[in-house]
Order: structure tokens, then C-alpha cells, then sequence
């Protein structure tokens, strides 16, 4: 048998390439099996992005489903309470140009927080049903109200409410989420102080 | 002498300090009200403990720490709480902040309070909680509360404690003019806190613009141990980092703390503050601030107590806001612009500056940046600015923070070297400020996702065990169901046998309540007659009309009276076997003979009445039949086919089939030959 082949090289080599194939593809269809990702890791960085408002304005029962739908390729300007800083992650991780927010499934909002005119509530557990993380607090005929460190301000307990007692109130800015602005560029007054340059140059 | 390193970067702008040193620190004195913020610190809000209308001493606690990170708040004066609302409050937002406002009365009528006499005789943390009693707040700028500072994790050693003098930033001398008259002051606090930390070191570092302070701080540390280092000048050197590494050589880790390195740092004023807490019992309700600028007239430091309104301080220095661009609380380099002069004076208010225009300029429009390097080369971080500012205004988040954007001290250094007067610590500012955020948002994100989950978790189980009830009653119910059914078979003797007794009794009665029967065959009789009167009218109509439904309706009038002559039949019959039944015998063996009498009576009525009818209904009615029994024969052979029985079955049953239809054929022959017949 050696002697066979060692006549004819072209059979040497012919048989040394096969092996080489067989012992790698035995070698890469163990790693495929011992090393196999468990879920769609694509998925859960997209995931992780979203906001997780779960409000359903993608068109999706919440973030997660967009997340797949994504990674298998929809769009990534369906997400109003992301907004644009949401798009420009998703482009950055996506490696995909940002795109405007898709105005059909609404436009970027102030957050808001949904607060319930108690006196007017009647207890009918509507709203409790439509949240989607369990932020309103309440039992049947009882008045309900809203965790507010919970609520996404997803809109989806306004609608179910038959007296429609439910308020989406915009969060404005106080003293713990103030924050300095980017200066506008080529305006002349910003108020930040550090600048007594011409001081020196005069002194 | 010893070894002083230097930090990187750095600059020497004009230091403009003289102007307020040229008089002793000045009483402020009892403004009309005190409006002393909930928030003068970092950490938690305090929460406000008196009621509006209540009097308040000088010294009481108006507000206790709402946290760990947190301090209580005093009044400074004595007086009356007037309200607790939201007041303007000293922040570059402008925003107003819930304030105790107290009315004073102008007694200035102390708490009685007390100090701690042998204080070297009492545990660091008792000593530590009256330092955080006494509402004692880094007094340099960031106004940290000072006893969570100074508190040690267990194990941690402190070697050097350091006492920052520095106060580089141009324009402010609070801390000069302490150094000067209250040197004693500080060298005591320096000692409780010395004895408090337990460091191998104590040092007071110290600029050398200062030297009268240097020379006063020197003669009152005398031969405590504690040293005054003196290092030249140059901004910003009084940032804790570059202070620690200016007096030790040893670099903060990035995002580590001082205490990683086994330093503490504090403040001179907040030395005071703790001087007089410990020694005093006399809490945090007053400091030194420097009023300067060339729209005052009397420029200086003054001892206020906190509360004060600005408006009331800026009087009292000769304030012409006129000549005044804008009114600047802190130094140049890090302070920020006041909008509101009903501000009053915090616990980080070390400056307040009121420069005219040729003084500190509007700042003009930033030009490009031209890449000259001058800002890095200034940072005393050793960042790259240009980089960063860059990536803030690209809003490149991740890359502001591999680039250590989090190291900025916010000097206001590479602001001040820039060429090109571009405000790139606003840009750091704002850049951090947003990443904060983002992280606040994910964090909140997360959150969220969680609950989301939970409940969907929650929901799947919930309709899992509504299904598992479901199953769990339907099981039931089968159980129950076959459990009867085979009940049904095992009791069948017993019901077979009830169902005996109950027809013999029901017979017993027929023949006790003959009555009953006859009533019904005289009604049978009734209501057959009358319905032979409405079809036999129902015919004599439509053969009025022509209609060609008078066949039918002759078949319906011939029927009707068959059935009406039976019935007549069966009522004489039974009125006649009543009569014998009622000769021969009584009881129960006369229904049998009965029964009997009336099955052969009814055959013979049915042939009579079979008799009566012409050959054409009888073919007729042998159709009818046929047709029945075809109908029966198909279904029997379709259940056969389905039912997939032997060919030899299905054959003979489609033979019968067969067989049925060509009688029915022939019937219907003769059928059609009898109405021949009969229309001739």
C-alpha cells in the first residue's frame, strides 16, 4: 500500500489533503457542538440598547421582540422613546448609517410620567392590566396609583381608562437631572467663567 | 526642607488677590431673613424637622441628613420660621430649591451648647458624629459632607493628612485672611483631626502668594508636628489630586480615591468648622466669604452667617451693579454665573465676584480649533482636551470615556490657554453630564426590562395554572361522567327491575282508570274527525281551483279517514272489552287479555282499513314502504362500507339494494297504470 503510493505522489498528496480536511472538519463540528452560543447575542445587545419603554410604538409587543426583529433586519428607526441617541447606538453596533426617526410610529417626546386623578379613579383595574411592568399599584374598587420610579411613561394605561383619569405628565427638568449644555457653536455669551485670558494679556 | 514634586500642566493667570486683603474679615452681621437651602451639600436633601411659625435659636436643628451622604442644617440666627418653599438658590441652573425661610429676630439667642472639653479622651467616631451633627460640608467648593470623608473603611491606614491652604484659584482669599487671623483655629482643628485619622503625617500645604499666612500658620504649629509645606504658585494646584501629589509624589489612581492611596484631604475652612464643632458645640452656621471685584466699593472677606441673601452681602461691600457684567459665585476659573441676587449664601460660597466689564470680559465667539496643543499641555490631568473636545462634539460617548473624560477636575485650564477662546470645559461639563445621564437611563432601562419580564413570566404562569385548573376539571368531570355510566350498567338489574314495577304499576292504574283511556280514545276520535273535515274541505277547494294538488289531498282525505275509523274502532273496542274485562275478572291478569284483544282487534281494523282503500293507494302505500326500507338498506350498506366489512356482506346488501329499487320501479308502473285507470 505505502509503496503504492509513494509511486504515485499525486495520490500522496491527494490523500494527505482529505486527512488534513477530515481531522479539521471533526475538529470545527466539536467546537460547533462544545462552544455553541445559547440565544442570539445579537438580539440581547439590541436589547440592551432599547429603552424598554415596552410601549409597542415599533409595532412589536414590546422591546424585545423589536430587538429580534432588528437583528433580523427591520428597521432601527421605529423607536420613539429612544429616539436619536437610541438610532446612533443601534448604528454604531449595527455598523449601519443612522437614519431619522420614522415619524409614523410617533416623535420623540419629553419623558413623561402617567399620574392618576385619584379621586376620579374607580377602581376598574384597567390600567393595572395595560402596564406593562407592573408600575400602578391598586385592586379592584380600590383607587389606583402610579409607582412613579417604575413608570416608563409608555402611554399604554391612558386608553384602557373608562373615566380617563390617567394624565401623561412630562418630567421637567429640576435641580438632580439639570445638566450643562453643549455651548452653541459661534455664540458669543456662554457661562462658563475660565476665560480671563485678555485680563492676563492686559496685566 | 522637604521634597515638593510637581503635577503636570497647570497655568499662572493674573491671581488678583491683594484687592480683598487689604482689610481684617468683617461681620456680616443679621440680615432681616435667613433662607438656608435643604441642599447645600452633595448627598441627599436634608429634611426639614421645625413647623412655619415656629422659633427657632441660633444653633437648633432646623433639618436632619436624609441619608448616610448627607448633613443636618442649623439656624444660623435666632428667629422665627416664616416658610419652607421653594426659594432661588445658588446654582448655575437658576433653579429654585425648597429653602427654611427664618424671620430673624436681631437677639441672636444662642442653644445652649457645649463643647467636648478632652477631646483626645473620646473615640474618633464619636468625635465623627459630632462632626456630622454639627452640618460640617467640604467649605472649598464641592461641599462633601465632611464626616463621611473622613470616616476610614476598617483596615485602611491613613499616612499622610493633609490640610489643603492651597486656594489657587485667582481673586479668592478666605482662606488667606483665616490663615491670617485664626491660625491657632486651624492648627486645633488640624489636631482633632489629626487625632481623629491617626496619620504617620499632618501637613498644611500652602501656596507661596500666601506668606504672611505661611509665617502665621508656622508660629501657631510651633512644634505640634504639624508642618506647613509652601510650593510655588500655579493654578490649579489646590485640586485635591495635584495637592496630593505635589506634597506625597503619589498619584490618585484614575477613578480611585485618595484614601487608595492612604491620603486624606481636607479643607482649611472645614478644619475651622471642625474646631469649633468639637471644642464649641457650635455647628456649621456661618463662613468667611470673599466679596471682590471692581463693581464693590469695599472688596474684602466677610464672616456670614449661611442664609444670608447675596443681595444683602453685595450692600454692605458698596455693590455698584451698574459697572457689574456679571455677578459670579466662586472663583474665575470654576465659579458660575448668579442669576438671582435673592440667592443666599451656601456652605460652598467661598467667593462672590463682581468684576466690571473691562475686568473679566464677555468671553468672545470661539474660533476654530486650530490644533496647537496648548490646552493639553496645560491640563493637569495629562488629558488630551483637543481629543475630547472633539469626540463631545461628535457626542461620541465611548470614546469620551476611554479617553478618561471622568478625570477632568473641571479646571477651566484648557478653557483659559485656549487660543481660540473655544469653552471647552462647558463641552466636558455637558459630555459628562449626558453620560450620567445614559447611565442613569440604562440603569432605569434595566430595570424596567426586569419588571417586563417578571410579569410576562408571571402571566405565562398564571395561564399555565388556569389551564392546568381547566384540565384538572374537565379529568374530573369524564371521572365523574364514566363513572356513572358504568354505575348505569352495574345498577341495570335493579333499574330493569324498577322499570318492571314501574310498568306493571302504570298498567295497574290503566285498568283502574279506564276512564282515563276511554277519554283519550273519544278525544283521538274528535280530533281526527275534525281534521278529516279541514282536509276534506282543503280538497273540495283546490278541485274547485283546478289545482294539481288534488291528488295529494285525496291520498291526505283517504288517510285521514282511515285514521279516523281506526280510531272509532278502538274506542268501541275498548268500550267493549271494559265491559268484559270487567264481567271476567279484575286486577292485574285482565290487562294481558286485554292488551292482547287490542293488538288483534287493531291488525283486524288495519286490514279492513287496508281493505276500504282502492288498489291505487295501496300501491301507494307499498311505495311508501319500499321506499322506507330502501332508505334503511342504503344506510345499512353505506355503515357497512365504512365500517369496512367483508366484500361477501357488502355485495349481498348492494344485491338487496338492488333488488328494492326494482320493486319500487314496478310499484311505481302500477301506481301510474292505477291513476290511468282512474282519470279514464
Amino acid at each position: 500500500m505505502l509503496e503504492f503510493i509513494s509511486q504515485y505522489p499525486l495520490l500522496a498528496a491527494l490523500l494527505a489533503l482529505v486527512g488534513l480536511g477530515a481531522v479539521f472538519g471533526a475538529l470545527l463540528g466539536f467546537a460547533a457542538v462544545r462552544f455553541k452560543t445559547e440565544g442570539d447575542p445579537i438580539a440581547d445587545q439590541i436589547n440592551d440598547i432599547l429603552p424598554q419603554t415596552q410601549c409597542g410604538q415599533c409595532g412589536h409587543p414590546g422591546c424585545r421582540p423589536y430587538a429580534e426583529a432588528i437583528a433580523n433586519g427591520e428597521a432601527i428607526n421605529k423607536c420613539p422613546p429612544g429616539g436619536e441617541a437610541t438610532i446612533h447606538a443601534l448604528a454604531d453596533l449595527l455598523d449601519v448609517e443612522p437614519i431619522p426617526l420614522d415619524e409614523e410610529h410617533g416623535e420623540e417626546k419629553v419623558k413623561a410620567v402617567a399620574y392618576i386623578r385619584e379621586d376620579e379613579c374607580i377602581g376598574c383595574t384597567k390600567c393595572i392590566q395595560a402596564c406593562p411592568v407592573d408600575a400602578i399599584l391598586g385592586a379592584a374598587k380600590q383607587m389606583h396609583t402610579v409607582i412613579a420610579s417604575e413608570c416608563t411613561g409608555c402611554d399604554l394605561c391612558v386608553e384602557p381608562c373608562p373615566v380617563d383619569c390617567i394624565d401623561m405628565i412630562p418630567q421637567e427638568e429640576n435641580l438632580q437631572t439639570w445638566h450643562w449644555q453643549l455651548p452653541e457653536l459661534g455664540r458669543a455669551n456662554v457661562d462658563v467663567i475660565a476665560s480671563d485670558l485678555d485680563t492676563d494679556r492686559a496685566a | 526642607m522637604r521634597k515638593i514634586f510637581d503635577f503636570h500642566g497647570g497655568i499662572h493667570p493674573p491671581e488678583n488677590k491683594r484687592q480683598s486683603l487689604g482689610e481684617p474679615i468683617r461681620d456680616a452681621g443679621i440680615p432681616g431673613q435667613l433662607v438656608i437651602p435643604l441642599s447645600q451639600h452633595i448627598g441627599a436633601p436634608s429634611a426639614p424637622i421645625v413647623a412655619v411659625g415656629e422659633r427657632v435659636l441660633k444653633g437648633q436643628v432646623i433639618a436632619e441628613a436624609g441619608g448616610f451622604v448627607s448633613v443636618p442644617q442649623h439656624a444660623p440666627s435666632s428667629g422665627t420660621v416664616i416658610a419652607i418653599e421653594e426659594r432661588p438658590i445658588p446654582h448655575p441652573s437658576g433653579f429654585r430649591a425648597p429653602c427654611v425661610v427664618i424671620e430673624c429676630d436681631g437677639r441672636d439667642e444662642w442653644l445652649p451648647h457645649t463643647g467636648i472639653d478632652n477631646y483626645p479622651g473620646v473615640s474618633p467616631s464619636e468625635l465623627l458624629e459630632h462632626i456630622r451633627e454639627a452640618g460640617i460640608a467640604g467649605m472649598g467648593g464641592a461641599g462633601f459632607p465632611a464626616a463621611v470623608k473622613l470616616r476610614q473603611k476598617p483596615g485602611a491606614t491613613v499616612d499622610t493628612l493633609i490640610i489643603n491652604g492651597t486656594e489657587c484659584e485667582p481673586y479668592i482669599t478666605a482662606d488667606d485672611a483665616l490663615m491670617r487671623e485664626r491660625a491657632a483655629d486651624i492648627i486645633a482643628g488640624a489636631e482633632i483631626l489629626r487625632h481623629i485619622v491617626g496619620p504617620a503625617e499632618t501637613l498644611i500645604g500652602v501656596e507661596d502668594n500666601k506668606p504672611e499666612g505661611i509665617a502665621a500658620l508656622r508660629a501657631a504649629a510651633g512644634d505640634s508636628g504639624i508642618e506647613v509645606v509652601e510650593f510655588p504658585t500655579k493654578y490649579p494646584s489646590g485640586g485635591e489630586k495635584q495637592l496630593i501629589e505635589i506634597l506625597t509624589g503619589k498619584q490618585v489612581p484614575s477613578g480611585g480615591l485618595p484614601a487608595d492611596i492612604g491620603v486624606v484631604c481636607q479643607n482649611l475652612g472645614t478644619t475651622v468648622a471642625v474646631r469649633d464643632a468639637i471644642l464649641d458645640g457650635r455647628p456649621l452656621i456661618s463662613r468667611i466669604t470673599t466679596i471682590t471685584g471692581e463693581a464693590v466699593a469695599h472688596p474684602g472677606n466677610y464672616e456670614v452667617l449661611l442664609g444670608t441673601p447675596i443681595s444683602h452681602l453685595l450692600e454692605l461691600a458698596g455693590y455698584d451693579a451698574t459697572r457689574n457684567n456679571r455677578l459670579v459665585m466662586g472663583g474665575p476659573m470654576m465659579g458660575f454665573t448668579l442669576t438671582d441676587t435673592a440667592a443666599p449664601v451656601v456652605k460652598t460660597t467661598n467667593c462672590l465676584l463682581a468684576p466690571t466689564e473691562a475686568e473679566l470680559p464677555t468671553p468672545p465667539p470661539a474660533q476654530a480649533c486650530i490644533r496647537c496643543g496648548l490646552c493639553a499641555e496645560a491640563c493637569p490631568a495629562s488629558l488630551l482636551p483637543q481629543q475630547l473636545f472633539w469626540f463631545a462634539r461628535g457626542k461620541e460617548y465611548e470614546k469620551l470615556e476611554e479617553h478618561n473624560l471622568f478625570d477632568c477636575i473641571e479646571c477651566g485650564a484648557c478653557s483659559w490657554a485656549c487660543p481660540s477662546q473655544i469653552p471647552l470645559v462647558q463641552y466636558y461639563r455637558a459630555s459628562k453630564a449626558e453620560i450620567l445621564q445614559q447611565r442613569r437611563d440604562h440603569d432605569k432601562s434595566e430595570q424596567s426590562r426586569l419588571r417586563f419580564e417578571a410579569r410576562q413570566e408571571r402571566l405565562a404562569r398564571e395561564a399555565e395554572e388556569k389551564e392546568a385548573k381547566r384540565a384538572a376539571r374537565k379529568k374530573a368531570a369524564e371521572l365523574k361522567a364514566r363513572q356513572a355510566a358504568t354505575g348505569a350498567e352495574n345498577e341495570d338489574p335493579i333499574q330493569a327491575a324498577i322499570e318492571r314495577a314501574k310498568a306493571k304499576k302504570a298498567a295497574q292504574q290503566q285498568a283502574a282508570g279506564s276512564e282515563s283511556e276511554v277519554d283519550k280514545l273519544e278525544q283521538a276520535v274528535v280530533t281526527a274527525s275534525k281534521r278529516l273535515q279541514t282536509a276534506t274541505a282543503k280538497l273540495e277547494q283546490a278541485r274547485a281551483e283546478g289545482s294539481d294538488l288534488v291528488d295529494a289531498l285525496q291520498t291526505g282525505v283517504d288517510k285521514t279517514r282511515a285514521k279516523l275509523e281506526k280510531a272509532e274502532q278502538a274506542l268501541a273496542d275498548h268500550r267493549a272489552a271494559q265491559g268484559n274485562g270487567g264481567a271476567l275478572s279484575t286486577g292485574a291478569e285482565a290487562a294481558p287479555v286485554d292488551a292482547a284483544q287490542a293488538a288483534i282487534e287493531k291488525a283486524r281494523a288495519a286490514r279492513a282499513a287496508d281493505a276500504d282503500l282502492s288498489p291505487r293507494d295501496k300501491a301507494r302505500k307499498q311505495l311508501e314502504s319500499l321506499q322506507q326500507r330502501l332508505a334503511k338498506s342504503e344506510k345499512r350498506l353505506a355503515d357497512s362500507r365504512n365500517a369496512g366489512e367483508e366484500d361477501k356482506i357488502v355485495e349481498a346488501l348492494e344485491a338487496s339494494v338492488e333488488r328494492l329499487r326494482d320493486k319500487i320501479a314496478a310499484t311505481e308502473t302500477e301506481l301510474a297504470t292505477h291513476a290511468a285507470a282512474e282519470n279514464h
